[in-house]
């Protein structure tokens, strides 16, 4: 199976582990991605609150690019339209944003096209269907399939599954999932033998770039996430999107800092999971990127982690704090 | 297809709000029920709810609208417009809503008087590049509109350095021109009404 392939701004450096995961999980699984040739930024949740005509321009010269170098290649099989597949939630949602008011506004669709044309560019709304990479994995290649690759199973890892926000709503371009309360993604990680633990919050906000505009509003959004998981007791939250992997991780010691808690749960892509799932290495998935250390979950799985980055000097609370000895629950020390 | 609202004689400033929304928002439909407000993740920080808001464009209070904090602390995660029983575009009125309040220089409440810096420091570097640079982003925007905390932020981008999960230099797209050419007659296009 083949696919356009929308790698976006993030999966070039920031989650580069996402990109290099999905890479390696993606010749088992026969799936082949087909970089689009010089793509732009999808603008993310920026240009549409400047400007609503370069936001959709923006995003037109993508879908214009895919089109141009996509359409071509299917042998005159006009039967089924090109899959553009994006593995951020932002870039995805832009994308088909963008194919689906094009298809519906008219006057705004005469405007993007003549800004295309400066370009030397065109895009009739529609010629392509723009996918998440979650919808591939759980609809074409399908949970069997991937359970036939499992190798290493996941059975000693709670995982919770974290969808945020955009893949399952607001449902663009069709919906593959429910939108409050998708289960797609706990069905993938129990085909790799993890044990899925309930996670209520699952669909709900990281606070997207709101880290860097309101700390006041992000870290209590992401504080509620952390402490939905940590009641479930899980070892890891598992996500789909650059900006929630961001968030979640990167600002976790802030959201310690600021609410006195000590949560170090870490947060992998799904595709990283599922390459430890198909036996290959941490290396191999980029495993070490994270800020949050992921070696303690990963040791119940018998792995062994590449070497550790050098640490990162911060005032970290420190975590076993003999002058203050905490009252254990029972449960907890049978675990 | 048509937008609904703009043949049917209705307000001034909701019919603005119509047009300046790509596809059909659906937003005359509103019937006030405040579930928009009810799922808001960030409604608690807000000065009107969506719902308020909505009665208030209709209402015409044109310049209470574009001075209201709620669009700037809107997280974009789409839950009300999932709920809404009438199909309201709300998270695309709420973009609407930014773009007509940078437009006419209000946005005052302090903390969301950010939003528009950030998003004009991140569209500068994509203008110049095609593509985001995050160190460029972070480094420009700390500096030109958070110098107090920008030492704050410096250990976590040294975290992500030494990861190397930072670019030191941005990444060029080939065909720059054209993307240039693409946004430049955008905004040209924009200003005509």
């Amino acid at each position: 199976m083949s696919y356009g392939y929308y790698p976006g701004c993030s999966l070039e450096r920031n989650a580069g582990a996402y990109h290099s995961s999905l890479m390696a999980v993606a010749r088992p699984l026969g799936l082949q991605f087909d970089e689009i040739q010089d793509w732009n930024c999808c603008g993310a949740t920026e240009f549409i609150a400047v400007n609503r005509l370069q936001a959709y321009a923006l995003v037109g010269r993508n879908l214009a690019l895919a089109a141009q170098q996509m359409i071509p290649l299917q042998n005159g099989s006009v039967a089924k339209k090109p899959d553009l597949v994006a593995p951020c939630s932002a870039c995805f949602l832009n994308l088909s944003k963008v194919n689906r008011y094009l298809g519906e506004d008219e006057a705004l669709t005469i405007k993007v096209n003549s800004a295309l044309e400066a370009g030397g560019l065109s895009y009739q709304a529609g010629s392509l269907r723009v996918r998440h990479l979650l919808d591939v994995m759980v609809n074409d290649v399908g949970y069997e399939r991937i359970a036939a690759q499992v190798t290493r199973t996941l059975g000693a890892l709670r995982l919770a599954p974290y969808y945020g926000c955009l893949v399952v709503r607001p449902g663009f371009e069709g919906r593959f999932d429910d939108g409050e309360y998708p289960t797609s993604l706990d069905k993938l990680l129990r085909a790799l033998g993890a044990k899925v633990v309930d996670f209520p919050l699952k669909a709900h906000c990281c606070g997207g770039h709101m880290t860097q505009i309101s700390a006041d509003v992000a870290l209590d959004l992401i504080r509620r996430l952390l402490k939905n998981a940590a009641d479930y007791e899980a070892d890891m939250i598992v996500t789909l999107c650059p900006m929630c992997q961001l968030n979640l991780d990167a600002f976790q010691e802030a959201v310690n800092e600021r609410f006195g808690t000590n949560y170090q749960i870490p947060v992998l892509f799904f595709t990283q999971l599922m390459g430890l799932a198909f036996g290959l290495t941490p290396e191999a998935v980029g495993i070490g990127k994270e800020l949050i250390n992921a070696r303690p979950a990963l040791a119940k799985l018998g792995v062994a982690p590449p070497p550790e980055a050098e640490p990162v000097p911060t005032k970290r609370r420190r975590r076993n704090d003999k002058s203050l000895p905490m009252p254990q629950m029972p449960q907890e020390e049978q675990r | 297809m048509a937008k609904s609202a703009l043949q049917a004689g209705a307000p001034s400033f909701l019919r603005e709000v119509i047009a300046e929304t790509p596809g059909d928002p659906h937003l005359e439909a509103c019937m006030q029920c405040g579930t928009c407000g009810g799922s808001c993740p960030s409604g608690a920080d807000m000065d009107h709810t969506p719902r308020a808001l909505f009665a208030m464009i209709t209402a015409g209070m044109r310049e209470r609208v574009l001075r209201s904090n709620a669009p700037w602390y809107c997280v974009s995660c789409y839950y009300c417009m999932e709920r809404c029983p009438q199909d309201v575009h709300i998270t695309d009125v709420m973009y609407t809503l930014k773009r007509l309040a940078i437009r006419e220089g209000h946005f005052e409440d302090a903390k969301a008087s950010r939003a528009p810096g950030f998003a004009k420091t991140f569209m500068e570097h994509v203008e110049r590049y095609g593509r985001s640079f995050e160190l460029g982003l972070m480094t420009r925007y700390y500096l030109r509109h958070r110098p107090l905390d920008a030492m704050k932020i410096a250990p976590l981008g040294l975290g992500l350095l030494r990861r190397k999960r930072l670019d030191l230099t941005p990444h060029k797209i080939t065909q720059i021109g054209q993307l240039k050419a693409i946004l430049a007659r955008a905004a040209e296009l924009d200003a005509v009404k």
